[in-house]
Parts: structure tokens; sequence; C-alpha cells
């Protein structure tokens, strides 16, 4: 049951592996472009000083952010069946397909914590810098799109190269509501060959190196936007942290 | 309990759940501490082998999904144990506890965070106090236990707060090595309340109340290992 370490098994499962890295690699990137286009227009609202504005946005990170990931996938998962309304809707045959689920749990979820983590960066642009720019006449947007975005993304830059990797390791949950990603794939095979250690080391390999490569390759962009400033920021790579 | 968590009469499972999640969570939170400082010291070893291996550590940990290395753990635990044993001869099943595994990968896995924690908060830790305590002639370990961890408990605070939140959230992959904790429990009982919404969403309101709580406690402590200290 247990010999030596089988790599013809790795070498033969290796184009299976292929495809569950699609999945997962297409599973990150929509869950990060679809936090990314809620989050902006959110972040600005969440930042503003009115209560009852930033306050509905409040509960909603609050609650994704103080919640499992995983209980928020089998929410939607699971949970929008028990509503007629829901099964009866054109949207039902998106709805019950797992990989649907996970894009909308995973981009809600990122969301929550991108909101925040732009949000954050918001409020520390230096006042003196919005000053200045209302003194030479410029509008609200203009301040916003020249002045505080610019300033804002250079803050939030590392805490959302964090998120990045962040997501990109809990699609791995997408396997359990039947998602063919790299984990998915993984226990099928397992599953066929009882053969844990095999595959769950090499998944866990093709992980690490996305892992650090992304960190690897926000670092450059990184240190390449910020070339011009005094202390800018070199592409060292450290490893993830929490969120 | 309020009518809504009676959940046809299953909902005590999920306060059953709850109690096994906060006993996993504070379980692998001491796992995490102690490799956190063992991994912090050996990182910062005058020794190249444990600063490797203290490095290796933290850098592989925290590069792996935390499902994948419970699911290695667990399924090639079991798998390594049955040929251990069936070396003996005869064919043996062998059922890993979860709570064990879970515990101990989850502190695995976090420790390593917990390891980046401790270094930075180490490394603050001014190099004339440490010089100072040598002077006066104590030892290694007196310098460590009188001058050193006392101060980076205070200052790794802030991120063993949020540590904590994010262990806690956790705990619920250890649902999928079959631990009856909150996400299991809720797994379990969706099929016969045939309510899945409203026992996830209960699931996530009692994940919500444990998150709420322990924030509040670590902007207190927060509050408190910051007091007579002034913020740079």
């Amino acid at each position: 049951m247990l010999g030596p370490f089988d790599l013809a098994l790795v070498w033969s499962s290796l184009p299976e592996l292929a495809s569950g890295l699609v999945v997962t690699l297409q599973l990150t990137l929509l869950a990060i472009l679809g936090g990314i286009v809620l989050s902006v227009p959110l972040g600005v609202l969440r930042a503003a000083p009115s209560k009852w504005v930033s306050g509905p946005i409040w509960a909603y990170t609050y609650f994704f952010r103080g919640t499992p990931m995983l209980i928020q996938l089998f929410l939607i998962y699971y949970g929008l069946a028990q509503f007629k309304a829901v099964r009866g809707s054109g949207l039902w045959f998106i709805l019950r397909e797992g990989y649907w689920c996970c894009l909308i749990a995973f981009t809600l979820n990122t969301a929550a914590y991108t909101i925040e983590i732009i949000a954050g960066a918001l409020r520390n642009v230096p006042l003196a810098d919005i000053e200045a720019a209302r003194a030479m006449g410029m509008s609200p947007f203009a301040i916003l799109r020249r002045i505080k975005f610019p300033i804002a993304l250079r803050i939030l830059f590392p805490a959302y190269t964090n998120e990045v990797v962040f997501i990109l390791q809990s699609t791995s949950l997408a396997s359990l509501v039947t998602v063919m990603d790299l984990t998915g794939v993984a226990r099928v095979i397992i599953a066929r060959t009882f053969s844990p250690y095999e595959l769950f080391i090499t998944i866990g390999l093709v992980y690490l190196a996305l892992t650090y490569l992304t960190l690897w390759g926000f670092r450059r962009v990184e240190a390449h936007l910020y070339r011009h400033l005094r202390g800018r920021p070199v592409a060292v790579v450290e490893g993830p942290a929490l969120r | 309990m309020p009518s809504f968590l009676d959940l046809k009469g299953y909902g005590h499972l999920l306060i059953d759940g709850a109690m096994i999640t906060l006993s996993v969570g504070v379980a692998a939170m001491a796992v995490a501490l102690s490799l956190g400082i063992m991994g912090a010291l050996a990182r910062l070893s005058s020794h190249a082998a444990l600063r490797g291996l203290g490095t290796t550590y933290a850098t592989v940990i925290r590069g792996i999904p935390e499902l994948v290395l419970m699911l290695l753990v667990y399924y090639g635990g079991t798998v390594l144990l049955q040929w251990l044993l069936s070396l003996g001869g005869g064919d043996v099943r062998v059922d890993l506890n979860a709570f064990l595994a879970g515990t101990l990968v989850l502190g695995f896995v976090y420790g390593a965070y917990a390891t980046e924690i401790f270094r930075g908060a180490f490394l603050s830790i001014p190099k004339g106090q440490v010089e100072a305590a040598h002077a006066y002639g104590m030892t290694n370990g007196q310098v460590f236990f009188r001058i050193k961890l006392p101060q980076a408990w205070r200052l790794a605070i802030p991120g063993l707060g949020n540590l904590w939140l994010t262990l806690l959230k956790a705990t619920s992959i250890t649902s999928v090595i079959g631990l009856t904790e909150l996400a299991r429990q809720a797994d379990l009982i969706k099929a016969p309340t045939k309510m899945p919404f409203t026992v996830f969403f209960a699931a996530s309101l009692l994940y919500l109340a444990m998150t709420a709580i322990s924030d509040l406690v670590r902007i207190r402590a927060e509050r408190w290992a910051s007091s007579g200290f002034r913020r740079s």
C-alpha cells in the first residue's frame, strides 16, 4: 500500500492536474477582478464621513470578514436552494453550479476585505495633499482621481498583494463543492489510486510555486511603479502574511 | 435560545458544534504559539542549520493552502500508520482522531505565521537592553526569560490577535476530516431540517458572535499592551 514515492503516478497525472490548474487560476483571476469592480466604488463610499453611507457597507464587510469563507460558500451553494423563487428563476442553472457559487462566494469575500483595504488607504492620504489640490481649484472628483487614488494605491499595494495570495490559496475550497480545481482533481485521482502522498505533495508544491510567483510579480510591479520615490520598495519577496 | 436557532429541534447541535470549534481553536492556538516562539528563535539563531530549518518551515507552510495540508496529514497519516501497523502482519484499519489531527495541522500552519510575528517582535527589542543584561552577568536563558520574552509578548499582541481571528475561522476546515465542529454540524443538519439557508445562516451568526467577542478582547488587549508606550 505504501511504497516509495510513486513518481510515475505523478507523471501520468500531470495532464489532469494541468486542467485543474487552469480552473484554479481562472477562479482566482475572476474573483480578483470581480472583487476590484465591487470594492473600488464601495471602498470610496466606506471612507465617506457620513455614517449613513459607510454604515451599511461596514455591515457587509463585518459579516464577510467575521465568518469563515467555507460557510459563505455553503450558504450560497446549499442555502439558496431553500427558496422556491431562486429554484424557479432563470438564474437557477447558474446558481446550482459549484463553479458559479464559488465565484460569487470568493468575489463577495475578497471584496469585503478589499473594501476595508481601500477605505483604510484613502483615510491615510495626507490631508495637506488634498488641501493643496483643493486650493488649485480641483473638483472633488478630480481630487479623487488625480490625488487620492494614486496615493492610496501606493499605500494599499502590499496589503492587496497579500489579499491576492490569500484568494489564490482559498480557491482550494472549491473542491468541496464538486469543482475540478487543482485540489478537486487531486482528490479524484486519490480516490482512484489511494495515494494521498504523491498527489497532495505535488499540488502543495504547485500552490507553493504559485504563491511565491505571485508575491514576486507584485513586488516587481510595485518596485517599478514607485521607482521614482525615495525609500522606494525593493523587490524582496517576503512570505504571505495574515489578512 | 432565539426561536430561529431552534431549527426544528436540531439547533442545539449547532451550539455543541460551536463548543468544539472553540476547543479546537484554543488547542491549535496553543500549538501555534509554542511553534511560533520556537520558530522565531530558530530563525534568529546563530546556528545556520537551525536558521535554515526555521526559515524553511515558515516559508513553505505559508505557501500551501491549509485545506491541502489538512488532507495530506489526515489521509497521508492514515496510510502511513496503516502501513506501519501492517508490518506486524495482518490488515489493520486505522482511524485518526479528527480532533487531534485538526489541532495539530492548524497549530502547525498558524505556527508558521506566529513564527513571523514573534520574529518581528524579537527583532524590535533594542539591542542595548540585551547587551546591558549580559553586562550584568545574566545567562542566555535569563536574558531570554527576563528581557526578551516579556517584551516580545507585548509587541506581538496585535499580530497574535489577528492570528486568533484567522485561526478561529479556519477551524471550519476541520469539517472535511469529519470533526463535528460548527461547520460540520450545519452540514449534517441541513438535510433533515430541509432549511439549508437558515441552518448555515444560523451557523454564520454563531461564528460572527465568536469573532465579534474575540475582536473586542483584541482591541482591549492592544490598548493594554500599548499603554505606557508612545505611538510612533
